[in-house]
């Protein structure tokens, strides 16, 4: 599903410039669930930025369920987005004056869909993520939980190949954290390939393959025994 | 632009930001409703000046006389100059191809007027046919002189409204009755109104030979009064009343040898060179409020774009996340202007509307001398609305794509 070769990235800073991916080699299969960790500065989220083509990357390939992304105008890396990734921010990312069903709506409406079929398709993965009560509430009337679960119907809206997410439980507590987890854990079951992003070992070892990242270098890469997030809440 | 889709997100995102529309609206509609208001009591100060301006004839010249000034050939100031019949009809054989109405007028000092048990004190004239048309005055009942009455000697009177009204307490009919003017009897012919007012319309009017020979006039004359024929050229007209009033002039007083810069023993006062400093007036007028309205054009594209800017500025993070979700830039950018001209246009027809029934409602009670009627050039009032549109549209832009071009992820950057 992804296929990533000697990637590398550098930021300017100033007249510094400071290398944060030095050589990256990394492939993730369909159905995988990844999480990527280490310490902050380590470039992990420069990684989950240039898989979801936020971020372009200076050297090497990346090739997306066979497709190469490379040279993208913001035309394409849009449309790309919209199809193929789906995204969980850390700070949920909803757009405050919208109620939890326009945010699902969101990157459907971006697919040229028409409002009758958007609100229906929005309400069934609202429902999916336990929320369909909550379908006409804005985000500040929602809990943090709540908010994660939002967005990511949000981002599974779109029916993308690829779910990234960055640090996703990292500004919930523990509980509602293996909430998420869990969550997630089903959307995975589901056949759907995630990858996140996360300091936090408990959350890492929820995942079924953990990537560690140091100093822009991946020094260690393994297959982890599942734990359930539910066996924990 | 008539995406369905695409009116439903505006409208929502509207609906959903009621303060900041409300905010962008009203300083549009503010700056409309102010520049139209400003070119409202403008043009209302135009009219009010124009009507002021409208009660003679505009390109009339008077000829007045006086003592003299200074010594000249020998002869000392401070001699009496009087008109006489002569300057009249010689100037009148002179010029007579270049002149439109004429007419000498002759005055009576004591002007006491009877009819039966009512008398007043009213300006009485001797004059021509033509005055009628240098004093604008209208007939409202019979008719002006005419060259029969002033060939034939004829004793009758044209009466102003006010002598009318004056001296007829209740309202029987006035044409064929008699007054007497210094215990003579005169055949009463008409009564005329004039838009200059009371004032003017204090006077009665008489044929010239009658009044010389009743009077004791002689050949003496209080003044002469021109009209040029009317031009569509308003400064060929002023050029032509400039020269003739010029060799008039010149004329006159080398006839009654007066020093040819003496302009007090001989006076002709040119009502156009009045009507120009009237026209500078209102064109002064016209450019100090279009200069106003200007820079409250500018002040509204100003708040417009701070607002726009601001706005933006404000949605960063959401065009980071939109972009992230797949919107493509040209999206993002068509968004905000959408919205943003929406909004204006919207609200600068608000402006214009409150404005316009301010005007149309309010603009008629105003009554001071110097406003009439304050109303503005609709076509003019909606070319402002579309220059905001457009200035907020432009102003809009250029956040919006700068916007459209941030990566979604320093967009999406926690603070």
């Amino acid at each position: 599903m992804i296929e990533i070769k000697n990637l590398h990235k550098s930021y300017k800073m100033g007249t510094n410039s400071l290398h944060v991916l030095k050589g990256i080699n990394f492939s993730v299969a369909e159905g995988e669930l990844v999480s990527i960790m280490g310490s902050s500065g380590s470039g992990k989220s420069t990684l989950l930025n240039i898989l979801g083509m936020l971020d372009e990357a200076d050297e090497g390939s990346y090739t997306l369920d066979g497709l190469p992304i490379k040279n993208l105008n913001e035309k394409i890396a849009a449309q790309y987005r919209n199809k193929f990734l789906g995204f969980i921010f850390q700070s949920f990312n909803l757009i405050s004056y919208k109620n939890a069903l326009d945010n699902v709506g969101l990157p459907l409406y971006y697919q040229g869909i028409k409002h009758k079929e958007r609100v229906e398709i929005a309400m069934s993965y609202l429902e999916k993520v336990g929320l369909a009560d909550w379908a006409g509430h804005l985000p500040n009337e929602l809990s943090g939980g709540q908010k994660q679960r939002v967005a990511i119907a949000r981002a599974l809206a779109s029916n993308p190949k690829v779910l990234l997410a960055d640090e996703p439980t990292g500004a919930l507590d523990t509980k509602t954290s293996y909430e998420v987890m869990d969550l997630i854990q089903g959307i995975n079951e589901e056949g759907r390939t995630i990858l996140i992003v996360t300091h936090e070992h408990d959350i890492a070892e929820m995942t079924k393959r953990i990537v560690n990242l140091k100093d822009g270098v991946i020094i260690d890469d393994s297959k982890v025994n599942q734990v359930r997030a539910l066996s924990n809440v | 632009m008539f995406d369905l889709e695409r009116w439903q997100e505006i409208f929502e995102t509207i609906s959903k930001n009621k303060l900041r529309t409300f905010l962008t609206g009203l300083s549009v509609a503010s700056g409309i409703f102010i520049l139209v208001i400003l070119l409202g009591i403008g043009q209302g100060m135009q009219n009010g000046i124009a009507k002021e301006f409208e009660q003679d004839a505009s390109n009339m010249l008077s000829v007045w006389t006086n003592v003299t000034s200074k010594e000249y050939k020998g002869l000392n100031p401070g001699r009496q100059i009087t008109l006489k019949n002569d300057d009249y009809t010689q100037t009148v054989n002179k010029y007579n191809d270049q002149l439109e109405y004429k007419s000498s007028v002759f005055r009576i000092w004591s002007g006491l007027i009877n009819y039966k048990k009512e008398s007043g004190n009213y300006r009485v004239e001797g004059v021509w046919p033509d005055l009628q048309f240098l004093e604008n005055a209208k007939m409202t009942q019979g008719r002006f002189l005419n060259y029969r009455d002033i060939d034939n000697v004829e004793k009758v009177v044209v009466l102003g409204n006010k002598v009318k009204n004056d001296l007829f307490k209740n309202g029987e009919d006035v044409i064929g009755k008699y007054v007497q003017i210094s215990d003579i009897n005169f055949k009463v012919i008409g009564v005329f109104s004039d838009p200059g007012g009371e004032r003017d319309e204090s006077v009665v009017f008489l044929p010239i030979s009658t009044a010389q020979m009743v009077f004791n006039g002689g050949n003496d004359l209080r003044r002469l009064a021109f009209t040029l024929p009317q031009r569509d050229n308003f400064e060929q007209a002023l050029a032509e009343s400039e020269k003739f009033s010029e060799e008039l002039g010149a004329y006159l007083k080398e006839k009654h040898s007066v020093a040819p810069d003496d302009n007090r023993a001989i006076t002709i006062n040119n009502s156009l060179e009045n009507t120009k400093r009237f026209y500078d007036l209102n064109k002064m007028i016209e450019m100090f409020f279009w200069g106003v309205g200007i820079c409250t054009i500018i002040a509204g594209i100003v708040g417009v774009s701070n607002i726009m800017l601001i706005i933006v500025k404000e949605r960063t993070k959401e065009i980071g996340i939109r972009k992230a979700l797949g919107a493509q830039p040209l999206s993002i950018i068509g968004m905000i202007l959408h919205e943003s001209i929406f909004v204006t246009t919207i609200s600068g027809f608000i402006g214009l509307i409150f404005s316009l029934a301010l005007l149309e409602f309010v603009g008629p009670l105003i009554e001071t001398e110097y406003i009439a009627n304050p109303s503005v050039d609709f076509n003019v009032a909606l070319t402002t609305v579309f220059i905001l549109v457009l200035a907020g549209a432009i102003a809009g832009f250029f956040p919006a794509w700068r916007a459209a071009r941030i990566k979604p992820i320093i967009a999406l950057r926690d603070e």
